[in-house]
C-alpha cells in the first residue's frame, strides 16, 4: 500500500469520524448482545422459577419460550441493523475518505 | 438388543448432558443401529451427488490458480455466501441433535439454539470486514498481518488444523452413525463415500465447487425444515399454545418440558459454555475463511447478515420440529418408537426425532428427502473443513513458512490438492478408528480451541496497536494448551472417554472457554508490553497503515487480487 495514501486518509478528519462512529456503534451493539444473551443464561442459572411461570391462567407456554425465542429474533435484528448502517451510511463516507485521498 | 443400545444412548446422552451442560451432545448422535436399506433415500442422495458432480466439473473448468482454489476467485455475492456460511455451519449435528434434544427436554434444546447463534453478530460487528479488508486467502493472513511470518503463520495453521481435525472427526463418525441408520449402509461403506465426495469437490471444484455444495445443502435444509415446521403449526392451527398443551399432555415429563431443567448447573459453567460458543465461531478457520470469497467489505457483511438470518430462523423451526416430534410421533408408536414401547425410546436413537418426524408428516418420500439432506449436509460441512486444511498447509506452512512467500501459484496449488487427498484419506482413517468411540466432546473442543487460541490472538492483531508477534504466538499457545488440558481434566473427557470414576475430573466446569481464552488474552497482554525489541517497535510502527486498510479496505486485495 502507498504511504502517501495512508498519511493522507489519516490526515483526514473524516476516517476518524468513520472510525470513531463504526466502532463505537459496533461496540455499543455487541455489548447489547452480550447483556441480553447473558441475560437470559443468567436466568436460566439462577430463577428457573420465574422461566418457567406460565404466560397466563390455564396456559402451558412458559415466559422462558417466548423470551428465548426473542433472543434469537433480537440476534437476527440486531445483526442486520449494524450490516444496514455500515453498508449505507458508513460505506459513504468511507468512498468519500478514499476519493479524497486518491485526488489530492 | 436394540432396545439395549437405544436404552444406552439414551443413557449415554443424558449423562453426557448433566456432564457437559449438554453442548457436546449437539455433535453426539450416537451408537446407532442398522436399518433396513431406504432406496428412496438413496435415490435422492444420487440425485443430490449427480448435481453437485455436475457442478464441480463446472467449477473445475474455472478453478485455475491458487485464488480460484482457495476463494472461488472472490466472485461470490453476499447473499450466496450468506447462504454458504449458513450451510457451513447448519451441521447435521445441529439439525438432529438439537431437535433430538427438544424432542427430549423439550426447552434445554432452545438453550442450545441460541448460544450456537450468539457468535454472529460478535462476528459481524467486530470481525467481517476487518477480516475482508485485511485478508486473501486464510486467517492467519490476518492475523500475521503485520508481525513475523514465520512464527504467527506456524501457530495460525496449526490452530486452523487441530480445530479441523477434531471437527472433523466428530462429523466423520456422526456421518458413519446416521447414514448406517438412515440408509441401511454399512458404518464403513458411508465414511468412505463421505470421504471420496467430499476429496471429489475439493480436489476438482475448490473453493467454487464447496460454496454451491454449500449453497444447495443450505436450500434443500432450509426448506425441508421449513415444511416440517408448518406441517407440525398446521395441524395445530398455527397455535403454538396448542401445540405446547398437547406436548405437556403426552411427554413422559409433562410440564418439566416448558422450564428450563438441568442443562445449566452452575452459573461458572454457563458462562463458560456461552464464551465458548459465543467466541469460538468467530476463531473457526473454516468459517474465517468464507469472508475471503467475497469481493468487499459491504458484501462481507451482507454475508453475515444473511447467515445470522438463516442460522436464527433455522433455530426456530429445530424448535418447533422437535416438539412436533413428540405429539405426532406417539401417535403411531409401532412405526417409530423400539417394539412400539414409549418407554424404549425411539427407533435409532434419541436423535432421529426429525428423522421420524419427516415419515409422520410426508411420508416415505419425504423421509427420503430428509436423509439425503442429512448425508448432504455432513459432505457440505466436511468438504469445508477440509478446504481450510488444506490452505492452512499450502498458503501458511508451505508458500510463507517454507518458501518465504516466493511460492508461485502453480506449485501452492499443487501442494494444496495434494494436502486435499491427505486430509480426505486422514478423514476417513479417523472416522473408522473412532467408530466406537465417544466423540461427543470433540465439537466442543474444537470450539474451545477457535475461541481460546484463533480468536485472541485474530482479535488483538487486529484491534490492539502494542499487540507483538511475541505475544500473539506466547498467548494463542497458551490458549491452545490450556483448551485442550482443561478439555481432558473435565468430566466429559475424564470420565466419559476416559472411565475414571465419577466426580473425579480435576476441572469441575463443562467448558474451559472462560478460563482459557482468558488466560490467552492476558499472556498475549503481558508478553507484548514486555515486549520492547527492534523487532516489536517496528510491529507497533507498521499498526496504523493496518487500521488504516483494516477500516476503510485501501490497498486490500479486491476480489481477492484478480
Amino acid at each position: 500500500m502507498n504511504d502517501d495514501i495512508v498519511a493522507r486518509i489519516e490526515a483526514n478528519p473524516k476516517y476518524h469520524e468513520l472510525v470513531h462512529k463504526r466502532n463505537s456503534f459496533g461496540i455499543t451493539l455487541s455489548i447489547l448482545m452480550i447483556i441480553v444473551y447473558y441475560g437470559y443464561i443468567l436466568l436460566i442459572a439462577f430463577n428457573k422459577e420465574w422461566l418457567a411461570t406460565k404466560l397466563g391462567a390455564g396456559m402451558v407456554t412458559s415466559i422462558g419460550i417466548p423470551l428465548g425465542v426473542g433472543v434469537i429474533i433480537f440476534t437476527i435484528i440486531l445483526t442486520n441493523i449494524y450490516v444496514r448502517r455500515a453498508n449505507t451510511e458508513f460505506d459513504e463516507l468511507n468512498a468519500e475518505i478514499i476519493k479524497e485521498a486518491n485526488r489530492k | 438388543m436394540i432396545s439395549k443400545s437405544t436404552r444406552n444412548i439414551i443413557g449415554l446422552t443424558l449423562g453426557l448432558l448433566a456432564a457437559t451442560g449438554a453442548v457436546a451432545a449437539g455433535a453426539d448422535l450416537g451408537n446407532t443401529t442398522k436399518q433396513a436399506t431406504n432406496w428412496v433415500a438413496i435415490a435422492m442422495f444420487a440425485i443430490f451427488v449427480a448435481i453437485t458432480l455436475g457442478i464441480t466439473k463446472w467449477a473445475a473448468a474455472k478453478t485455475k490458480s491458487a485464488a480460484d482454489f482457495y476463494t472461488a476467485g472472490g466472485g461470490i455475492t453476499g447473499f450466496q455466501n450468506g447462504l454458504a456460511i449458513a450451510g457451513d455451519y447448519m451441521s447435521a449435528a445441529s439439525f438432529l441433535g438439537i431437535s433430538g434434544l427438544v424432542f427430549n427436554n423439550g426447552f434445554d434444546g432452545l438453550i442450545f439454539s441460541i448460544g450456537w447463534l450468539v457468535g454472529w453478530p460478535v462476528i459481524t460487528f467486530l470481525m467481517a470486514e476487518r477480516l475482508r479488508n485485511l485478508g486473501k486467502f486464510t486467517f492467519a493472513d490476518v492475523a500475521a498481518y503485520r508481525f513475523s511470518q514465520t512464527p504467527m503463520r506456524t501457530f495460525a495453521a496449526t490452530g486452523s488444523l487441530v480445530v479441523v481435525a477434531f471437527y472433523m472427526i466428530a462429523q466423520m463418525v456422526g456421518a458413519g452413525q446416521l447414514i448406517k441408520v438412515l440408509f441401511g449402509l454399512e458404518y464403513t461403506y458411508a465414511v468412505v463415500i463421505v470421504g471420496v465426495l467430499m476429496m471429489c469437490y475439493v480436489l476438482f471444484g475448490g473453493m467454487t465447487a464447496t460454496t454451491w455444495v454449500q449453497i444447495i445443502k443450505a436450500m434443500m435444509l432450509l426448506t425441508g425444515a421449513t415444511f416440517m415446521a408448518l406441517a407440525v403449526l398446521w395441524k395445530f392451527g398455527f397455535n403454538p399454545e396448542a401445540l405446547f398443551a398437547k406436548a405437556v399432555e403426552v411427554h413422559s415429563k409433562h410440564d418439566a418440558i416448558m422450564s428450563p431443567g438441568a442443562l445449566i448447573k452452575d452459573p461458572i459453567s454457563a458462562i463458560s459454555v456461552g464464551m465458548t460458543l459465543m467466541f469460538g465461531t468467530a476463531g473457526l478457520p473454516h468459517i474465517l475463511m468464507r469472508f475471503f470469497t467475497v469481493p468487499s467489505a459491504k458484501e462481507a457483511r451482507k454475508s453475515v447478515g444473511w447467515a445470522t438470518t438463516w442460522i436464527g430462523y433455522f433455530y426456530i423451526l429445530t424448535f418447533i420440529i422437535g416438539f412436533g416430534a413428540v405429539v405426532l410421533l406417539i401417535e403411531a408408536p409401532e412405526l417409530y418408537y423400539v417394539d412400539g414401547d414409549l418407554a424404549k425410546g425411539l427407533k435409532g436413537g434419541g436423535n432421529m426425532a426429525a428423522i421420524h418426524l419427516a415419515n409422520a408428516v410426508g411420508g416415505n418420500v419425504f423421509l427420503g428427502f430428509i436423509s439425503a439432506v442429512a448425508f448432504a449436509t455432513i459432505l457440505a460441512v466436511v468438504a469445508g473443513l477440509t478446504l481450510s486444511g488444506a490452505s492452512a498447509v499450502s498458503h501458511d506452512l508451505y508458500a510463507t513458512v517454507f518458501k518465504h512467500g516466493n511460492a508461485d501459484s502453480a506449485s501452492e496449488l499443487r501442494v494444496s490438492k495434494i494436502t486435499t487427498i491427505c486430509l480426505g484419506i486422514l478423514a476417513v482413517f479417523l472416522g473408522i478408528a473412532f467408530e466406537k468411540e465417544n466423540v461427543a466432546y470433540m465439537v466442543m473442543l474444537a470450539f474451545a480451541i477457535a475461541c481460546s487460541a484463533n480468536f485472541p490472538v485474530l482479535f488483538m492483531s487486529v484491534l490492539w496497536k502494542d499487540c507483538t508477534t511475541k505475544g500473539a504466538v506466547a498467548g494463542g499457545v497458551v490458549g491452545l494448551i490450556s483448551s485442550v488440558v482443561l478439555t481432558i481434566l473435565s468430566a466429559s473427557v475424564w470420565e466419559h472417554v476416559l472411565h475414571n470414576p465419577k466426580g473425579s475430573a480435576l476441572f469441575p466446569y463443562s467448558s474451559p472457554g472462560l478460563f482459557s481464552m482468558s488466560a490467552a488474552f492476558l499472556v498475549i497482554y503481558l508478553v507484548s508490553k514486555m515486549d520492547n525489541s527492534k523487532q516489536a517497535q517496528l510491529e507497533r510502527s507498521l499498526y496504523p497503515a493496518q487500521k488504516v486498510r483494516s477500516e476503510t479496505g485501501v490497498g486490500s486485495s479486491s476480489a481477492s487480487g484478480h
